[in-house]
Order: structure tokens, then sequence, then C-alpha cells
């Protein structure tokens, strides 16, 4: 009896540890795997002629077409323009919704000026505006950009504004005993503890600016990524519609990642 | 001249019939509180007697108030929670200290670690707050107060949310900073046998009044000090029956 209880403690302490790892590996494995066989069936739908190609072409397909754009240099080209659209729109709400929340937020004198009219303008679908954009600034890019900026600058300035009010005050006294100037206490106090939230908004913004984009570019652009879209409509090319929308979601993911690390490392005193 | 005759009559901080309303409500009726060079004086009292409010106007931290209010040369407080810019590493925090000092900033870092070498954190300085335990980061707090060597430290219930063993070697190392430094101390609090264990003078307050004056003429931290007639009548004092 004695010794098989020995025995079995060892045994008994590496096997759960095994288990455990095995089972945290699993799910992860699981996951991946899902999507991968989504993907394997839909090849080999496509393949047996299960799927018409003519509506949904297979997944080889597309990423042939992908290629195709790359090397004739049209992907490259919409990038770069859809890429200044959001930049331009992101810089200009970014500035806009940062500066006038971050007043806001400062000033009892300047919310009560300010706020009213953002309220009633946020409370209008800036997607609903582009009929007006386009009658006051025409089709060029200088619409796009404000539609961009529009969309943008409102999740900016809530998330900046309430971040800046949930201050906590006992900061500032302390600030106030240490004898430290208006500038100090912005770059001491406010910026770093209003960035987690600021940075909430910056997502939220970047989702929007990219919906924002891919609704101005579809109604009317003579290039970027919705023009290469709505191009590839006209000839029925499914399967450059398809790899244009992949695109967009990587960008959004892609973007997503650099605003996440940078909520890291603003937050890395936590840790 | 002894040294307590001393430290009566070379003042580092002083109020003089001060008077402060919240609205109606008479929060300090003439207050006067004297601080000599290196005197510890202990203003004690139940909360909401106004205590607090006390060191707020020795602090600067009020302007609605009546009275006279004389700090020569500097001040520094240190709050009941230790109030670190989490975002700031050790060193930092520490060196805000001296922003009134306005010194080159290699100055002011090196100034900085010998206060942390001082309440015995030279190995954190480059550690971000949240990793302290509440003992040491209220030890930053004291360096952050004593980096720009005051000649009068305002002390708000320093200790009292620290547990009961951290809080006996919080008061031993005050102690030996004071003896270091020579700075007044003006410490409020609500810890009878703290204040009878650092204080040369005990000052009750009631309902915004000073009632009553004790001096301390035990050596401090002595052993065997016969100290149980202080606490007896602060206690009958503060309405404490035992």
């Amino acid at each position: 009896m004695t010794i098989s209880a020995e025995l079995a403690v060892p045994l008994a302490s590496t096997t759960p540890a095994l288990n455990r790892r095995w089972a945290h590996r699993k799910w992860g494995l699981i996951r991946l795997v899902s999507p991968l066989v989504l993907l394997g069936v839909w090849q080999l739908g496509s393949a047996l002629g299960l799927i018409p190609q003519d509506v949904l072409p297979a997944p080889s397909l597309i990423v042939e077409a992908g290629i195709e754009l790359i090397e004739n240099g049209q992907l490259a080209d919409a990038l770069r323009v859809s890429g200044i659209r959001v930049v331009e729109g992101l810089f200009l709400g970014g500035f806009l919704g940062v500066a006038l929340g971050t007043a806001v937020g400062l000033s009892r004198w300047v919310e009560a000026t300010v706020d009213p009219p953002m309220q009633m303008i946020r409370a209008l679908p800036h997607l609903g505006l582009i009929p007006l954009v386009i009658l006051w600034f025409g089709i060029g890019e200088l619409p796009k950009v404000l539609l961009v900026a529009l969309g943008v600058s409102f999740p900016l300035y809530l998330n900046t504004f309430s971040a800046i009010r949930q201050v906590d005050p006992k900061l500032f006294e302390t600030a106030q005993v240490l004898g430290f100037s208006f500038w100090q206490r912005f770059r001491t106090i406010i910026v770093p503890s209003a960035a987690p939230q600021v940075l909430v908004g910056v997502r939220q913004s970047l989702a929007i600016a990219w919906l924002t984009l891919i609704v101005a570019e579809q109604i009317n652009a003579d290039k970027g990524i919705g023009f290469l879209i709505n191009n590839a409509r006209d000839f029925l090319r499914i399967d450059i519609i398809i790899f244009g929308l992949i695109v967009y979601a990587l960008l959004g993911i892609g973007t997503d990642a650099i605003v996440r690390a940078l909520e890291r490392r603003a937050l890395r005193y936590r840790s | 001249m002894t040294i307590a005759s001393e430290r009566q009559t070379v003042i580092v901080g002083e109020l003089r019939d001060v008077n402060k309303w919240y609205g109606d409500h008479h929060v300090l009726t003439d207050v006067s509180v004297r601080v000599g060079r290196g005197e510890i004086v202990a203003l004690i009292g139940r909360s909401g007697s106004g205590k607090s409010t006390v060191l707020r106007v020795f602090a600067g931290l009020s302007s609605d108030h009546t009275g006279e209010h004389v700090v020569s040369g500097s001040a520094a407080l240190a709050f009941q929670e230790p109030r670190l810019f989490p975002w700031r590493d050790v060193r930092t925090n520490v060196v805000y200290g001296l922003t009134r000092s306005r010194l080159p900033r290699s100055e002011a870092q090196t100034r900085a670690d010998r206060a942390l070498a001082d309440v015995g954190l030279a190995d954190r300085a480059d550690a971000w707050p949240l990793t302290l335990s509440g003992g040491q980061a209220q030890r930053v707090s004291l360096a952050r107060a004593l980096v720009a060597e005051p000649e009068l430290l305002l002390l708000d219930e320093p200790f009292g949310a620290l547990d009961a063993l951290t809080r006996l070697s919080m008061r031993g190392l005050l102690l030996d900073l004071w003896r270091e430094h020579g700075f007044g101390v003006l410490l409020v609090t609500h810890d009878v046998d703290e204040a009878v264990a650092l204080a040369d003078r005990v000052l009750v307050l009631e309902a915004g009044r000073v009632v009553h004056m004790l001096t301390i003429d035990e050596p401090r931290q002595s052993p065997g000090a016969h100290i149980d007639h202080y606490r007896a009548e602060l206690l009958d004092k503060l309405g404490v029956q035992i």
C-alpha cells in the first residue's frame, strides 16, 4: 500500500501538468484549424463543381487575381491612394476631435458652448451627408477626406472629453502642492491618464475611417481600392471584388493591431 | 540656550487666529498653531474636527480663510495615500519634489537617488510605483517630500493606511530622518499612541478649536518611558472612556 502510494505521487504530479498543457494547446489548434478546414471545403466544392464559379470563385482563383493585381501594380496604386485618403482624414478629424475634446474637458465654458452643437452634428449620420458633400466639394479627393475626418472626429471627441473628466482630482491637488505649471500638469497628469481611453477612441475611429472610405469610394472614385472593386463589377470579375474586400479587412486588422501595440505601451506601467 | 528653548524660538511655520467657513459651517475657529525648528507637533482629533483643514491651510491648499499664515522657508506635504504618478518611475516621482527648485535634470536625479537611499529604496529607483508595496510607496512619497530639504514637513495621517508592523517601522524611519535633517514636523493623526511616540507637543482639536495642548517631556521611544499618563490625558480630552 505504502509503496504504490509513493509511486503514484510522481505520476500524479506530471500527468496533470502535461494534460493541462495539451488542453491549452488543443483549443488553440482547433481555432487555427477551423478556418483552414472551411477554406479547404470551399476549394474542394469549387473543384467538384458544387459551387458555381461565376457566383463564388475558388480561393485559388482569388489568390491568382491578387497576384495579378500585385504584379501589374494596380494594387500598390490603389493602396497608396486609399491610404492617403484615410491618413489625411484621420489626421484632420483626429486633430479636431482631440483638440475639441481636450478644450471641452478642461473648461466648463467651452463645454457649455461647444458641446451642444457637437452633439447635434453627431446626431447626423455622416454617411448620409454624401449627397451634400458632393454638391459642396465635388467628386475629387477633398469630399472623401472630409467625410473620413467627420466620421473620425466624434469617437475621439467623446473619448477625449470623458477621459479628461475622469482624471483623478487628487493628482491635480498633488501637482498644486508640488508647484507644477499648467504645461507640467498637462504633460504629467492629463496626457498619461487620458491616453488609454483616447486610444480606445482611436481604435473606434479607425474602424469608422475604413468604413467611411469604403462607402465614399463606392460612390464616386476614379482610383483607390473602391475604384478597383467597382471597376471589377463592370467586368464581372468577382475574384477581384472579393480580393479587394479582403484587402480592406487586412487594412482594418493591421491598423487596429498597431493601435493595440500603442495601448500596451501606454499601459506598460500597470504590468 | 537649551535645545528645547531653541525649538520654541525659531519658528518655521505658524498659523495665527485662523478662521474658515464652508458655507455656514464654521470649520476652524481662532486656530493658532506654531511649529519650531526641529520640533514635532502632533495635531490630534476625531474625524471632522478640522485637523486636515489646518494642514491644508499650512500647505497653501486653502484660499478662503482669514488669519495669518506664515511659513518661513520651504514646506512639503505628504498625504495619507502616497499619490505617486503611476506612469512615471519611482525616481522621476521623487524628482517632482524638486519642481520649485528648478535644478538641472542630472542634479535633480542625483538628489532624488540620495533621498531614495535615505528611505531605504535606492534599488527601486527604476521601478513602476504600482509594483511597490503600500509601505514602500509611502516611503517614496516621504522621499518626494524631503528631497527639497524642507524646513517644515506636513504629514496628513501618513501611516494611517499601512498595516501595524509597517506603521511601526515607518515611525522609526521618520524619526531617523528627522534626527538627520532637523526639519520641523506638523503631524496630523487620530492615533494617540503615534502622537505620544513621535511628538514634542500634542494639540487636541475639537470642532475646529484647539482645546488642549500637551508637552511631552519623555525621551522618544526610550524603553520603559512613562507615557501612559500622556495617553490617558489625551484620550480623556478626546472624550474616549477607557
